[in-house]
């Protein structure tokens, strides 16, 4: 898959990271110039939580009853524990026991 | 912090870039890192899921080096790279990094003053943690910004090592759907969200991003959920989350 396109992966890569690095740099580079006013701050503020749920929120859509179960699971132990690795954990081991019971 | 017997002269000058300031914000950043290891294993086992060979993996760690960005690429990953979907990719990958440039921002008043041809690289490294931390060091009067740098160096290994783990735990794996390996993102991301948390109405983005991307796939499919949603739950969140 990756290595039947070696050439679009270099761009790919090489694309992400100036544009991450942009972003890095631009805000402090930005702030010698303009100032981020405060409806375009929150807009910011409010972009990574929007783009993580926009993620998330289709798998449940197409994974069927193992895959709400997993993310069930995964949000009680994040819940009780607040702690990431035990939320994987769970997600993943929910997962796995809901697909050998046959679910 | 000027105090009274601080020399005018010294005050003029940028904060200088010390190794003790550089230990100590490498040291203060270690209780961080078993989250980002859970993190950088997800990556690695879903980038050894997804076809890529560990030197892609390790590639884009270490040239991209950002999480979230790199999660969501990969769980859009497609058959074939055609240049609509790198486009795509890196239109969704400059959205999920645009928190970077309020980050950045936050930093001008402090670091405004350094040399470009030091802060510049320095920067390369700047991603959450560290920047929590050195706000931190700041508000109590730190002003070496070799603690940024710090920080960032120690998170920058611990996300080489832990993609590197991941993609041996990965590859180890017969079925990855079998054993569950394919909810390993949707349960990160999960436990993301619920860290992320402020209440209904501050936390609106969230909810009206993932309404619109279901709403988006079901309708049209593709990868424009992922746009469409994020660029809705964004702006939504931006005017819903008023005070007033």
């Amino acid at each position: 898959m990756i290595q039947s396109d070696p050439l679009g992966f270099f761009v790919l890569l090489l694309a992400m990271t100036l544009v991450v690095y942009a972003t890095r740099a631009g805000g402090f580079w930005l702030l010698g110039r303009v100032t981020i006013g405060p409806r375009l701050r929150k807009i910011l503020e409010a972009m990574p939580g929007a783009v993580i749920a926009a993620t998330v929120a289709p798998i449940l859509l197409h994974g069927g009853l193992s895959a709400w179960l997993a993310v069930a699971a995964a949000a009680a132990a994040m819940l009780v524990v607040r702690n990431d690795f035990a939320a994987v954990v769970a997600g993943v081991a929910v997962a796995a026991l809901a697909r050998a019971a046959g679910l | 912090m000027m105090t009274q017997s601080d020399s005018p002269k010294a005050q003029d000058l940028p904060p200088a870039w010390t190794f003790p300031g550089f230990r100590e914000g490498a040291w203060t950043i270690l209780p961080l890192m078993p989250g980002l290891f859970a993190f950088g294993l997800a990556f690695g086992t879903v980038a050894a899921r997804k076809g890529f060979s560990l030197l892609d993996a390790l590639a884009m760690s270490g040239t991209v080096y950002a999480g979230v960005a790199q999660l969501v690429a990969l769980e859009t990953w497609p058959d074939k790279l055609t240049m609509p979907v790198i486009g795509g990719i890196v239109l969704v990958t400059a959205l999920i990094s645009s928190r970077f440039l309020l980050i950045g921002a936050s930093l001008r008043p402090w670091l405004g003053s350094q040399p470009a041809s030091k802060i510049y690289p320095a920067l390369f490294f700047l991603v959450e943690p560290n920047w929590l931390m050195s706000m931190r060091y700041r508000a109590n009067g730190g002003s070496d910004p070799a603690y940024l740098l710090g920080g960032g160096v120690v998170i920058y290994v611990v996300w080489i090592v832990s993609t590197a783990a991941g993609y041996a735990l990965g590859t180890s794996i017969g079925d990855p759907h079998t054993f569950g390996i394919d909810m390993v993102m949707p349960a990160f991301f999960t436990a993301m969200l619920i860290s992320m948390w402020r209440g209904a109405r501050a936390s609106s983005g969230m909810v009206i991003g993932g309404a619109v991307a279901i709403a988006v796939d079901f309708i049209f499919g593709g990868m424009w959920y992922l746009i469409v949603g994020a660029l809705a739950g964004s702006v939504a969140g931006g005017f819903i989350d008023d005070p007033e």
